[in-house]
């Protein structure tokens, strides 16, 4: 019920539609107060009894009015119709209840409610086991519940972004803005953050006076203020819902959820350094425990004026207070103000006093309420005990504050009991940098909240380093909190505790008597506090409760862990961007496009993209094309981008002696324009990475890597100069996107490039040389190395000309009877000459694995030399490199296969080893196989049993040297 | 006799002739450039001032400090990291090799200019660094992240930076971009409508 002048909010009107019906609202309603506006005060279905409920708050922490926004992929569940802002189209429904919030057949939990207490899942689903995945847990899920995402990609846009400021001021109320203020005139940085869509804090909600004006004009002075002033940044609609180490806050900005679509983000995630930062978070309400509190209509007190004095609707024509502190009377004065019909208020203290013309019971206690689906009468019990009922609409209920501690305990800091409020207020330095001021620190007062926020900035104005003085505060009120415990109110039936959990008084009793006394299994036994709201509303007083049920104080009984996030943060704000290919950069080589332009489908090695093959018309699978291309190499000639591989640019004079001592081989010893194949062993004496490096002069070498590890490897050898060998004065930069490099290998390559280089003379190019040439007039490098077995080189040029370098090679190479071959291609010829990739050097392997023990120099000490002649590491039974040809019926093998005695049972027992890589070569004509068995290489010849488990194959293959072709080299040597 | 072609890095991953690549979203540009030769300069021990010496004669700039850039526009010097330097611009003097490590870096780096009245926010949706105007000033650099990429943001002005990422990576640089100008120029638009 809207009432005609009351309210900050202006005449506006907007058109919303909820679970199917139009209504008006006003700019700047929230859902929930223009529902109650229009009466609808049935709003949500609890989330275990399916209990009707309205709003029970007016804020982010409310626990029942939650509904799902926008439809389709877009639908946003579990928002909090306190926060959501109404915009003309909004349209919004109901979530957990079957057909509708009104009827709702799941309701019949609620009559099977003596079955359903705490522990009853853990008590009742234990047998039969198979029963709980299969029947039990798939039932309870979908009748208790919140809702549901739509199951389709988010189409919305999301943003991420940093902040930083001298001064992070949490909360905008009379604490947090004159924190900002004296801060702000102070020369400080200032990010004030509220969020509200509105700053103003509880100054929006009351009526309460500043400096002889109302709070909420002169916090509208302030901001103006604040506004104009270059120093301060004002974020509206912002939660700051974390607090992290080295003063980072995290912090959601609801950017877009209070207009219609458009181009804007939805909601960004702020991640906000601050030197200081001043915790002006404010108190929320606690509810009180009696029998049927959870009738939509009983409302915390505070909802109560702000629904009243910010947005001009009264909860009902007639509304009942009840409370422990002088803000029942505040309400109730509030209330009949505004000429709703107050008509009793039940104040638990007995020297309790009417402050204005209304009915005071003092010393007692609402015990029940009645009413279908919403409250119409409470029952109320005087200090004699005589039980009494009044007729009402709504009830506003107090139990006193709770400081919002939440943030200063997010580093595990515990916050203390404060007897004379009856709450947990933070203690100094729980976040270092962060001071907790006004009421979320347990000052309760409006001055005391002003001199709170203007002390904590002058404190962190003078750490920052910073003069100022204390401007004189303008006057406000200052009358002293009174308060009486009032946690559960006596009596029989179920009296909520968490109205989100459905968790009440019995249920805590319950888990202490059987024996659940710790606060945090108590959490777990009955799901008190587990639910979105987090226990916002409950926490405090179901530890009360516990505390009494087990004869303890509530300090000593202790809350639970605070931890971030404060309200719920969506993964789609937090990983903004990082939908599909937003997840890690791209890496596209030169020939990228080329590739793609003759129609290559991409696989991904690591953040490239590189060409599987390159299918011709006619080729129908990959493996026609694949078989194509080896052949292709192996007769005439092919191109491949190899720029993938990592370089490293070595220069310095003690550049030889730095790659002795990294790599297993000699490299001081190379000669300037010869190139030489290098193995790496981490410290404990595996493989680390293996590759060619070439002496391109005196003090200057040039490494390559495998794709895979390029960036492991210059990782290592930064540790390996800084930490191992700073006495060896070396230097090396990645040049791995400097230079486009492409293999041309086969018979024909020595051809292709006679025509292309400038000036080229073959017998000057011996196998393993390298050096400087020009091509086409650019200026490159030429390597005379083979992957492939054949003879070959890889030509280099700087990556500006490589598109135009690759076209000009693969036409060149098409003439020739050749063309480009992709990652299929290489990987069988790599195989057919048994050379290794990260499949056979996958980190358990060492040098004597491989068979390349010798490559291990006895002349140096070099990195993992020493480990690798542990005993055991050298032991001939251990697993070597061996080649594998099928000889049964059988002619597949498989990577991952495992390999056991023939006639022996394939079990782990048997185990013999197993196959790292396999492919058909269309130059043997066969399938192979590289792989690791017991003593390999003593066994070739021998026949031995392939078993792959996963894919059902049992396969005959004999044992043999891993290099399948041109054994001797003749090939790339030629 | 047909000659190689150079392409810009957008221009190669495209495939594409189109020059260099240019992207508004108002009132933000994001344009590739060509900074001259890129050479990266890693004095060798004990050599960081015999090479500044070396570069301030051959090039008119000492060695810059850690996340500073000296020199001017012709030939500037950017802090690139632990012991390492790029020189941008001219082709590097010989003198300076005998003090230090040089390479040629010209082709390895994709360079975007990023400017538009209050930028600093577009970048602050991308950069983990804090880059307002009074505390990264011009001339100021830094070796950071751009969203997931490793880069360099160098402020060049009150309203522009110059951003280098890996050359394979300038279509990522692009996006990531774009997606940022978006955001930032929409809530600047829904700010001025009210």
């Amino acid at each position: 019920m809207r009432i005609p002048g009351k309210g900050l909010i202006d005449e506006t009107q907007v058109s919303f539609r909820f679970d199917g019906h139009a209504y008006e609202g006003r700019a700047g309603d929230t859902l929930a107060s223009a529902l109650l506006a229009n009466d609808v005060r049935l709003m949500a279905r609890s989330f275990k009894y399916h209990r009707p409920r309205g709003p029970l708050t007016a804020g982010s922490e409310e626990p029942n009015a939650l509904v799902t926004v926008g439809e389709g992929a877009r639908r946003d569940p579990n928002v909090r119709a306190t926060v959501q802002e109404v915009y003309d189209g909004l349209v919004a429904r109901s979530q957990n209840a079957f057909p509708s919030t009104s009827f709702d057949v799941m309701a019949v939990n609620d009559l099977l409610s003596p079955f359903l207490s705490a522990g009853f899942y853990y008590k009742t689903f234990m047998w039969p086991r198979a029963f709980w995945e299969k029947l039990y847990e798939p039932v309870i899920r979908r009748a208790a519940g919140l809702g549901a995402l739509s199951g389709e990609p988010d189409p919305d846009q999301y943003e991420k972004a940093f902040a930083f400021c001298d001064l992070l001021v949490i909360g905008a109320g009379p604490t947090g803005l004159m924190a900002a203020l004296t801060a702000a005139r102070g020369g400080a940085d200032v990010i004030l953050c509220d969020e509200d869509n509105r700053m103003g804090g509880r100054l929006l909600a009351e009526n309460e006076e500043i400096g002889g004006m109302p709070g909420h004009v002169w916090a509208e002075e302030v901001l103006d203020e604040l506004r104009d002033m270059e120093n301060v940044r004002l974020m509206t609609r912002t939660t700051v819902t974390g607090a992290y180490d080295q003063g980072t806050y995290g912090a959601l900005e609801r950017v877009r959820h209070h207009r219609p679509r458009g181009p804007l983000p939805k909601s960004c995630f702020w991640r906000i350094v601050a030197k200081r930062a001043v915790l002006a978070a404010g108190a929320l309400e606690r509810p009180v425990a009696f029998r049927n509190n959870d009738r939509p209509g009983v409302m915390t007190a505070g909802a109560t004026r702000a629904y009243l004095n910010r947005w001009g609707v009264a909860a009902g024509k007639s509304v009942v207070v009840f409370g422990n502190t002088d803000d029942t009377h505040r309400t109730a004065r509030d209330l009949i103000a505004a000429g709703v019909h107050v008509p009793v208020v039940v104040d638990n203290r007995h020297d309790a006093e009417p402050q204005g013309d209304y009915r005071v019971i003092a010393g007692g206690h609402v015990v029940n309420s009645s009413g279908r689906r919403g409250v119409e009468a409470v029952e109320v019990a005087h200090a004699n005990g005589r039980r009494e009922s009044f007729a009402c609409e709504s009830l506003a209920m107090s139990g006193g504050w709770n400081p919002s501690v939440h943030l200063a305990c997010h580093m595990n800091g515990r916050p203390v009991w404060n007897d004379a409020i009856q709450a947990f207020v933070p203690k100094p330095g729980m976040i270092p940098g962060m001071t907790a001021a006004g009421a979320a620190n347990g000052t309760f007062s409006t001055h005391g909240c002003l001199e709170d926020g203007q002390q904590a900035a002058l404190d962190a104005l003078s750490d920052l380093g910073r003069k100022a003085e204390a401007d004189t505060l303008p006057p406000a009120g200052d009358a002293p909190y009174r308060i009486r415990p009032l946690w559960a109110v006596p009596g029989r039936g179920r009296a909520w505790l968490d109205f989100q959990n459905d968790v009440t008084v019995k249920d805590v009793k319950l888990a202490a008597q059987e024996n659940f006394r710790s606060v945090e299994h108590m959490k777990r036994y009955t799901t008190q506090g587990m639910a979105t709201d987090q226990g916002k509303n409950s926490n405090v007083a179901a530890l009360a409760v516990l505390a009494d049920a087990t004869g303890r104080a509530i300090e000593e009984t202790g809350t639970t862990t605070f931890r971030p996030p404060y309200t719920p943060v969506p993964i789609a704000a937090m990983g903004a961007g990082g939908g599909g290919i937003g997840f890690a950069p791209q890496r596209f080589t030169t020939s990228d496009a080329a590739a793609r332009q003759s129609g290559a489908p991409m696989i991904e090695a690591g953040l490239w993209y590189r060409p599987s093959y390159f299918p011709k018309p006619g080729e129908t699978t990959w493996r026609q094309s694949c078989d194509r291309e080896v052949r292709m190499v192996r007769d005439a000639v092919g191109i491949c981008d190899v720029s993938t591989l990592g370089k490293i640019d070595i220069q310095g004079p003690d550049a030889g002696a730095f790659l002795d001592f990294v790599y297993t081989n000699m490299f001081s010893t190379l000669k300037v324009g010869r190139t030489r194949y290098g193995l790496m062993l981490r410290e404990d004496g595996h493989v680390m990475d293996d590759g060619t490096t070439a002496r391109l002069g005196a003090h200057h070498y040039l490494m390559t890597t495998t794709t895979a590890a390029a960036g492991n490897v210059m990782k290592h050898l930064d540790f390996v100069s800084q930490a191992l060998r700073p006495d060896l004065d070396v230097r090396f930069t990645s040049v791995t996107e400097q230079w486009a490099q492409f293999a041309v290998a086969g018979p024909k390559s020595r051809e292709l490039l006679q025509g292309l280089l400038d000036a080229f003379t073959p017998e000057d190019w011996p196998f393993m040389a390298c050096g400087d040439i020009s091509v086409m007039g650019v200026k490159g490098r030429l390597f005379r190395i083979s992957f492939s077995g054949e003879h070959a080189y890889e030509i280099a040029v700087p990556s500006r000309y490589g598109d135009s370098l690759y076209r000009e090679l693969i036409a060149r190479a098409e003439t020739l009877g050749g063309g480009a071959y992709g990652m299929e291609a290489l990987n069988v010829m790599r195989i057919e000459k048994g050379f290794i990739t990260h499949a056979e050097i996958h980190g358990r392997t060492t040098a004597f694995d491989i068979g390349m023990e010798r490559m291990v120099s006895d002349k140096k000490d070099c990195i993992g030399k020493t480990m690798s002649e542990r005993p055991g590491l050298m032991d001939p039974m251990r697993e070597q490199l061996v080649g594998l040809k099928p000889v049964g019926a059988v002619k597949q093998l498989t990577a991952g296969a495992h390999l056991y005695n023939a006639g022996e049972e394939p079990v782990r027992e048997n185990d013999q080893g197993y196959i790292t890589s396999n492919c058909y070569s269309p130059t043997l004509d066969t399938v192979l196989a590289l792989g690791f068995l017991k003593n390999g290489r003593a066994r070739h010849g021998e026949k031995i049993r392939m078993v792959d488990s996963l894919r059902g194959l049992d396969a005959l293959c004999e044992v043999c040297d891993p290099v399948f072709l041109d054994p001797k080299g003749e090939k790339m040597r030629g | 006799m047909a000659e190689l072609k150079a392409k810009t890095p957008y221009e190669t991953v495209t495939g594409g002739a189109s020059g260099p690549e240019r992207m508004e979203v108002t009132p933000f540009v994001a344009v590739e450039v060509d900074p001259g030769a890129l050479t990266s300069l890693a004095p060798y021990k004990g050599q960081a001032k015999a090479l500044s010496t070396a570069l301030e004669a051959a090039h008119g700039m000492g060695l810059p400090k850690p996340n500073r850039m000296t020199g001017k526009q012709s030939a500037q010097a950017l802090w690139f990291g632990r012991d390492m330097a790029l020189l941008i611009g001219p082709a590097p003097d010989a003198s300076l090799a005998a003090h230090a490590a040089v390479t040629d870096q010209s082709d390895a780096w994709s360079v975007v200019e990023l400017s538009g009245p209050g930028v600093d926010e577009v970048l602050a949706r991308l950069v983990p660094v804090d880059l307002r105007g009074h505390v990264f000033k011009r001339g100021h650099t830094a070796r950071t992240l751009v969203g997931h990429m490793s880069a360099s943001v160098t402020r060049t002005g009150a309203d522009s930076f110059r951003i280098m990422v890996f050359r394979s990576m300038v279509k990522t640089l692009f996006r990531e971009l774009h997606h940022a100008m978006i955001g930032v120029s929409a809530r600047r638009e829904a700010a001025g409508a009210g």
